[in-house]
């Protein structure tokens, strides 16, 4: 049997056991609605303020309140954006984002720019940080709303977040993070870092999918993008789906207390691959910021071959990763974040993007290191792209 | 995603590599929009006597140029230049949808082969 090496957690993660175990009892045993007055109801409303005091803790929130919980990273940065924006037209009609953020973000704005609203998208430098002054310059009395994303998930680079947000409030703007890649990995408080709206993801930390959170810092104005009968104190209507949230709750509890640890093992191991890839090939080259990224993410181009055939290449020897080459986008498109980042199409087509989890080990980042070199070898002989003297 | 046929051609491609001598190239595509195929032929009594190919490409661009060689050798140029997209996705056993428009390039770029062949042999003649 092949060896099955997955790197791939940005684009799904395995559900912890342990968040499994207790989320099991939550589908056949305790399945009361929070908003029933029996025994059941009150159950299950405690679980539901239970798992919320999880998520408090771990992004740094002052009171429950201030969390909303909702079906994932999509939904909450949807509610955060098109939320402030409809509650605070009267103020505006501007929002301020980035060339880098995640497609939940760039479409929600998309669809507020037919509504009336105006966006600008602030440029990043070559390592994917926002430049601050284009930001500042930006903002203006009609801004209403920044959104940020705090690492991006694709190229890793974090944001210096703190900074932007005093930027954003002293030119009297709210500022939204989504913070949906970066929330397991490391340390974020949202009142230090000047946070008024923050999304997060279950999946993204080892929960299931179907759960996220929205953080709203109180006295933050905000509407509601569904409704329904009125749960999540009228923001999010919909029957609170309890086992996932309870689920979440156990992975937001568990990323507090093993982020540090995870962290670190995870930064060896993707410094390891980076390195090791980066030297092992020639005309390879690290995507992103070399210190200021996220601990699980190694995102590596080679020049002159496709991402997708590498894709398959490595597939055949049981090694799962992305890719943001057009080849593999249902637009065709090659990724936006490394564009924003300077790379020329043909570069973009070019990048791997391996993202570490809890289970991987020294022994997998070796084995990745081991084939790659043949892979990119084979398929730069195929390429008419490839210089001559890299094929001796 | 894709057929068996067609990962077949993906892991061991046919009539890969160069013709330095070749009588007619053909390029198309465009490294910008991820695919880029450059085909060499070698004609001798109006037959394709050799074809190779070099590609830049996803799993789907380097199948159907391995593919396409194998369609065309030994075929005369009026046969070959009748070989359309459809035959070599047919050939491979059908294609996803998307790939259909971006990476089946190459039947153009055999046909861009035997243009180009034809058109220094004109102007060879012409001499």
């Amino acid at each position: 049997m092949i060896r099955r090496v997955y790197m791939d957690h940005a684009a799904g993660m395995p559900v912890d056991p342990r968040v499994m175990e207790a989320m099991t009892p939550y589908f056949t045993q305790k399945y009361g609605n929070p908003s029933s007055l029996h025994s059941w109801g009150n159950e299950a409303r405690k679980t539901l303020e239970d798992e919320r005091a999880k998520i408090v803790a771990l992004v740094g929130a002052k009171k429950p309140e201030e969390v909303f919980f909702t079906s994932g990273g999509t939904e909450s940065n949807n509610l955060a954006i098109k939320g402030v924006a409809y509650r605070n037209k009267d103020k505006g009609n501007h929002i301020v984002t980035t060339a880098i953020e995640h497609m939940s973000v760039i479409n929600s704005c998309k669809s507020l720019m037919k509504e009336g609203f105006n966006v600008t998208n602030v440029p990043v430098d070559k390592y994917g940080v926002v430049d601050i002054q284009s930001l500042e310059n930006a903002i203006t009395d009609k801004t209403i709303l920044v959104s940020v994303i705090y690492a991006n998930g694709e190229i890793g680079t974090i944001q210096p977040i703190k900074q932007i947000g005093e930027i954003v409030h002293r030119k009297g703007a709210l500022l939204h993070v989504d913070a949906v890649a970066a929330a397991n990995q490391v340390p974020i408080n949202v009142e230090n870092e000047n946070i008024d709206l923050m999304s997060i993801s279950s999946n993204d930390m080892y929960g299931p999918r179907g759960a996220g959170a929205l953080y709203v810092k109180t006295g933050t104005r905000i509407q509601p993008i569904i409704y329904g009968g009125g749960q999540e104190r009228g923001l999010r209507s919909g029957t609170e789906n309890i086992p996932a949230i309870v689920g979440m709750g156990k992975a937001a509890e568990i990323a507090k207390t093993e982020m540090k640890t995870e962290g670190e093992k995870l930064a060896r191991l993707r410094d390891k691959l980076i390195e090791d890839l980066v030297e092992g090939i020639p005309s390879s080259f690290l995507n992103g910021h070399p210190t200021q990224r996220l601990p699980n993410n190694a995102n590596v181009r080679f020049s002159y071959i496709e991402g997708e055939s590498l894709i398959l290449s490595l597939d055949m020897l049981g090694i799962a990763c992305s890719s943001g080459s057009a080849c593999t986008s249902k637009t065709l498109e090659p990724s936006h974040v490394l564009i924003a980042i300077g790379l020329k199409h043909e570069e973009a087509h070019g990048s791997l993007l391996f993202t570490l989890g809890k289970q991987n080990t020294e022994e997998d980042v070796d084995y990745v290191v081991k084939a790659l070199p043949d892979i990119v070898k084979r398929l730069r002989a195929i390429s008419p792209l490839t210089p001559k003297e890299l094929l001796s | 995603m894709y057929s068996e046929k067609v990962m077949e051609h993906f892991r061991n491609p046919h009539n890969m590599g160069e013709i330095p001598d070749a009588d007619g190239v053909g390029t198309v595509g465009n490294p910008v929009c991820g695919d880029l195929m450059t085909i060499y032929i070698k004609v001798k009594d109006n037959r394709l006597e050799d074809i190779k190919f070099k590609t830049f490409g996803c799993g789907a661009a380097i199948a159907t140029s391995s593919i396409i060689t194998e369609l065309a050798k030994g075929k005369t140029l009026e046969e070959a230049m009748k070989i359309t997209r459809g035959d070599v996705a047919d050939n491979l056993g059908g294609l996803p949808p998307i790939k259909m428009h971006c990476s089946n390039l190459a039947a153009d770029g055999l046909h861009a082969a035997i243009q180009d062949y034809l058109k220094k042999r004109e102007a060879a003649q012409k001499k």
